[in-house]
């Protein structure tokens, strides 16, 4: 049983809370387990590094330090802006003297960076023959388009290189271990519009669309996302895709958990796949075997 | 633009591509231009100014035509500009340093949604330690952001259990304070 520190992040207990439901319904099965960090705190996310540079360290610093305190290694944050905060915190003190003490004095503990972030996709890469030999329903002629969006894989000097950050592959190696058959499309690095979808829904609705239609026209039945803000803006926006007149139809947009999820069995509504806004049926109903997805009931 | 030829030595503002290289550790003089930056930025189609361009700018001490431009505002932070140099240079982190410069000195000119996001987000994290969705809506329309901002209208957010209504606060929230204020981002009055 490994023991890995989890930092859940603001959306993982708000608006993507299916992200963390999938996450812990897997966990147990991966021999894995996910030591919360204490009292944590808000990364800063895309607000933070506009304001002040040392306000976008020293916020996701605190919970490293405590992460620390607490004797873990390594956390894993599965949204991928959160990850990108902490593991560019951690890079930057690790090679800045003068800011590791600053930070230090700002939160009045005696942090020695020692913890290592991972992103989600690092962790399941780590676990895809467990993945594959727990799969006992591996999805089969489910056809996904894995999208790994901005922060998961790049830049390679915070992210340690874990994976190819032009030509990645840990998202589809997770996929193929739960039986999945990852589609070849282009658009899978490309932005969603990240923090702007409250701000700027017009530049959401542009980026948004081209990667659904790339993916829709590679033939895949769903994407896969390993980031809350990349499923809100490719799911909950959809509608708004649809009535600025960008986008038709459905594209059910899943979390990676969900799809390790599905292939082990566990039920789509303990995965949350009844909270997204783009129905998942058509999925859902390929894997009960069914022929046509009308076939299915509602989920959640 | 006068302004800075007019001042002293020393105790004149410092050059804007000097206070980008303390700021940033890179030499913005070091961008050769090529252009690749920008070929791979998802917001050029939507700013006046590329990251290609806004490194010349900063590089040429254009302080007050970079305020003026949107392209910091817009930048996603998507790192793919800083990825794909080939120079070294950090595109990405230039912009936070500009937005951070803009933002002290009270001249940003951040698109008004923008701005309020931004404002109602950190107000939030500075109250409860972590991000109450709710009330970052709440905040946020009151604080100038469209109305059709549509997340709590939105039909199924609420039969969907997706929005909390009470704030979680952190137990250590004077740390949080602690650091906000350390870090000069008090509330501004603006
Ligand atoms: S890719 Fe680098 S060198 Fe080329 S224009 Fe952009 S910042 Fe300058
Ligand atoms: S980080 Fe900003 S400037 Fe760079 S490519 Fe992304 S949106 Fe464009």
């Amino acid at each position: 049983m490994s023991r890995i520190g989890y930092y859940p992040g603001c959306s993982l207990h708000g608006l993507s809370r299916e992200y963390d439901e999938s996450l812990k319904a897997i966990v147990p099965s991966l021999d894995t387990e996910l030591v919360e960090i204490d009292d944590w705190s808000c990364c800063g996310a895309s607000s933070a590094h506009g304001v002040s540079h040392l306000l976008s360290v020293a916020l996701p610093a605190r919970n490293l330090a405590i992460a620390e305190e607490q004797g873990l290694p390594e956390v894993v944050a599965p949204c991928a802006a959160c990850y990108a905060r902490l593991a560019t915190a951690r890079h930057e003190i690790s090679g800045d003297a003068n800011l590791a003490g600053t930070v230090n004095k700002v939160l009045v503990r005696d942090f020695r960076n020692s913890v290592q972030v991972r992103s989600i996709l690092e962790v399941l890469k780590g676990q895809v023959a467990t993945i594959k030999a727990k799969a006992t329903r591996p999805l089969k002629d489910l056809k996904v388009a894995c999208y790994y969006g901005c922060l998961l894989v790049r830049p390679v000097e915070v992210t340690g290189g874990y994976d190819d950050a032009e030509d990645p592959s840990s998202m589809e190696e997770v996929c193929k271990a739960a039986g999945a058959t990852p589609v070849k499309w282009n658009r899978r690095l490309d932005c969603c519009g990240g923090g702007l979808s409250m701000s700027r829904t017009g530049s959401v609705v542009r980026l948004g669309s081209a990667i659904l239609k790339d993916a829709r026209a590679a033939g895949a039945d769903a994407i896969v996302v390993a980031c809350p803000m990349c499923h809100s803006n490719l799911d909950f926006r959809q509608k708004a895709m649809i009535s600025r007149g960008a986008w038709e139809g459905e594209m059910p947009i899943l979390f990676v958990t969900q799809v390790v999820g599905l292939s082990m069995g566990i039920d789509p509504k303990t995965l949350g796949l009844g909270r997204h806004f783009v129905s998942t049926n058509a999925v859902t109903a390929r894997l009960a075997g069914a022929a046509a997805p009308a076939a299915a009931g509602e989920v959640g | 633009m006068g302004t800075h030829e007019h001042s002293h030595d020393h105790s004149g503002p410092e050059p804007l591509a000097a206070r980008v290289e303390r700021m940033t550790g890179l030499n913005p003089a070091k961008c050769y231009q090529c252009g690749k930056c920008s070929a791979g930025c998802p917001m050029a189609a939507e700013t006046t100014l590329r990251p290609h361009d806004v490194m010349r700018l900063v590089a040429r001490n254009q302080l007050e035509r970079l305020r003026d431009a949107d392209g910091m505002w817009l930048c996603l932070t998507c790192e793919t500009c800083t990825a794909r140099c080939p120079n070294g240079c950090d595109p990405a982190r230039t912009m936070d340093a500009l937005r951070e410069i803009f933002q002290g000195s009270g001249e940003g000119r951040a698109p008004k949604p923008i701005r309020a996001f931004h404002k109602s987000f950190l107000d939030q994290v500075r109250s409860h330690g972590r991000l109450f969705e709710f009330g970052l809506i709440l905040s946020y329309k009151l604080g100038g952001g469209p109305l059709f901002a549509d997340v709590t209208t939105s039909p199924g957010v609420m039969a969907r259990g997706k929005l909390g209504l009470a704030p979680h606060r952190v137990k250590g929230l004077q740390e949080i304070r602690r650091i906000f204020d350390a870090c000069g981002a008090q509330e501004e009055g603006r």
